[in-house]
């Protein structure tokens, strides 16, 4: 058989690099930002308790990781957060499974998905401390609550947008019944699934600072409530910034990863 | 290796209802493939031979009318004839040696002997150095090479083939004739191979099945006498596409010979 190289691979030009200028830009940028608070905060316009300088939160920051209340607000926060995480990743994938699947129940349960969407998360609590009393399994609740939703639709909307060609390819190559959705319908349907269960995260880490801030658990609400009854704001915008940075790690760090995955496999273009 | 078998079409209708009525795709059609032959099948856009040849891969049922493989009636779907389709409908997920492995991991066979497997067609099809390539890393013609070696994994009787190499630019397609009619000398196998190219067809075929356009009906069944391996340029060719094209007059979507 003749052995003649047809046309070399095409790959799609990666984006370029972000040049080194944009991380000059920003730096100065934050700088300036700090620099300015600092200023506006040493002016005594305000009482320190109200209005204090990033030195002071810096100083706070350090404080907390060095009594061991921020890694502990952040451990309870976290385990709460990865739970109902979890919980809600099971229940919304099977949600949307059976909403892809059924006709039926997209058409009622679905509707009702839809509609509970329009709600946010936190005004489960009222319910949830009444069916559950005042326990950790409240606020789980409406981690669960804030996160499922997202996860149960993008999971049936990447199901039902399965493209039918792969379907009937792989059942033409014998793939029968069951071993389409572990070989066909989930990974044809993986790019919109992750990014339901990053929305779904971002429910959650959501869902559980309102909550906790409204009943009061070991976290990072709790720490912030702390803050405003000591009348000590260092450490209330102290334990923002970990929130920030926390939230910002996941997406970038988990998320960003997984996604960044998935669109080098498919070649889709990056945003 | 499988034995070639033979197809036999019989007064086979194809419905399709839509909102503005019902659409005839197919109407009457027979047609008789003896084992191991090649058959093309060639008409203008829309005369049904798509539905055809899904009705002969079992992914669709006739309306009415039968298609037997070796005297017994199609049921369903099965990877003794498989479709090789127009887009190729790689798995985008999947690196290509996992693409070619595809049927044989639906039969639990173990890895090495997939992997056996794997590495002869990725030889036979010269993609050895893209065994990990991703599926969007392959240009139109490697794509429609591994789609070929996904098929022959699964080891069919009968390949089907839909306008393979429609949206392949002329070099690599005459490529492809070459190594396609290469391996069917080399493996005998049953190939329906359906195209709007009367060229493609006279090379490919040992037969070419004229289609009318919708409802598809067959207007007339040549048969192509030429020694192989056969060539597009050949004036022979060039002569049959000439006379095949006049049975064609009338339909204006098919490709000039």
């Amino acid at each position: 058989m003749s052995s003649r190289p047809e046309a070399s691979p095409h790959v799609p030009p990666r984006p370029a690099r972000r040049s080194p200028r944009v991380w000059v830009r920003r730096a100065v940028f934050l700088l300036a930002v700090l620099a300015l608070w600092e200023i506006l905060a040493r002016s005594g316009w305000w009482p320190d308790y109200i209005f204090p300088a990033p030195s002071e939160v810096l100083l706070a920051l350090a404080a907390g990781f060095q009594q061991g209340t921020y890694p502990v607000g952040i451990m309870g926060s976290l385990g709460r957060l990865i739970e109902g995480y979890l919980i809600a990743t099971v229940i919304g994938l099977s949600l949307g499974l059976l909403m892809a699947q059924q006709r039926w129940l997209k058409e009622t349960l679905g509707m009702l998905v839809m509609g509970l969407q329009a709600l946010p998360s936190i005004c489960w609590l009222p319910l949830a401390l009444l069916w559950f009393g005042l326990n950790p399994e409240a606020i789980l609740f409406v981690v669960v609550m804030g996160s499922v939703l997202a996860i149960a639709q993008a999971t049936e909307d990447g199901v039902r947008n399965t493209a039918p060609i792969y379907l009937r390819a792989a059942r033409n190559l014998g793939a029968r019944g069951w071993q389409l959705y572990p070989y066909v319908i989930l990974p044809a349907a993986l790019p919109s699934i992750i990014s339901g269960m990053k929305l779904g995260w971002s429910f959650a880490w959501r869902s559980l600072l309102a909550g906790e801030l409204l009943y009061a658990l070991p976290g990072l609400g709790n720490l912030l409530l702390m803050g405003r009854e000591l009348n000590d704001m260092a450490q209330v915008m102290a334990v923002m910034l970990v929130i920030i940075v926390l939230g910002l790690l996941t997406d970038q760090l988990v998320f960003g990863v997984l996604e960044r995955r998935v669109r080098d496999r498919w070649g889709l273009l990056r945003r | 290796m499988q034995q070639p078998r033979g197809l036999q079409v019989i007064n086979v209708d194809k419905v399709y209802p839509t909102r503005s009525g019902n659409l005839q795709a197919l109407a009457r059609i027979s047609l008789t493939v003896p084992p191991g032959e090649f058959v093309c099948a060639i008409g203008p856009s829309g005369c049904g031979k798509t539905s055809l040849l899904y009705i002969l891969a079992g992914l669709e049922m006739p309306t009415s009318g039968q298609v037997l493989v070796d005297g017994q009636p199609v049921a369903g779907t099965e990877p003794s004839r498989v479709l090789l389709f127009q887009e190729a409908a790689l798995f985008p997920w999947l690196a290509v040696e996992d693409n070619i492995e595809f049927g044989l991991k639906m039969k639990s066979l173990s890895r090495a002997a997939r992997r056996a497997t794997t590495q002869r067609l990725l030889q036979m099809v010269h993609l050895e150095p893209f065994a990990d390539a991703w599926v969007h890393e392959l240009s139109g013609g490697m794509k429609q090479r591994v789609a070929l070696a996904r098929a022959l994994a699964v080891d069919p009787a009968i390949l089907l083939l839909d306008e393979p190499f429609g949206a392949l630019d002329a070099i690599t397609r005459e490529l492809l004739h070459d190594e396609l009619q290469e391996l069917w000398m080399r493996m005998g196998k049953t190939i329906v191979f359906v195209t709007h190219n009367v060229r493609e067809a006279v090379v490919l075929g040992d037969r070419v099945v004229v289609f009318s356009p919708r409802p598809g009906r067959i207007l007339a069944d040549h048969r192509v006498d030429l020694p192989r391996p056969r060539h597009i340029d050949d004036p022979d060719i060039a002569e049959l596409a000439r006379r095949i094209s006049a049975d064609l007059l009338l339909s204006q979507d098919v490709e000039p010979a």
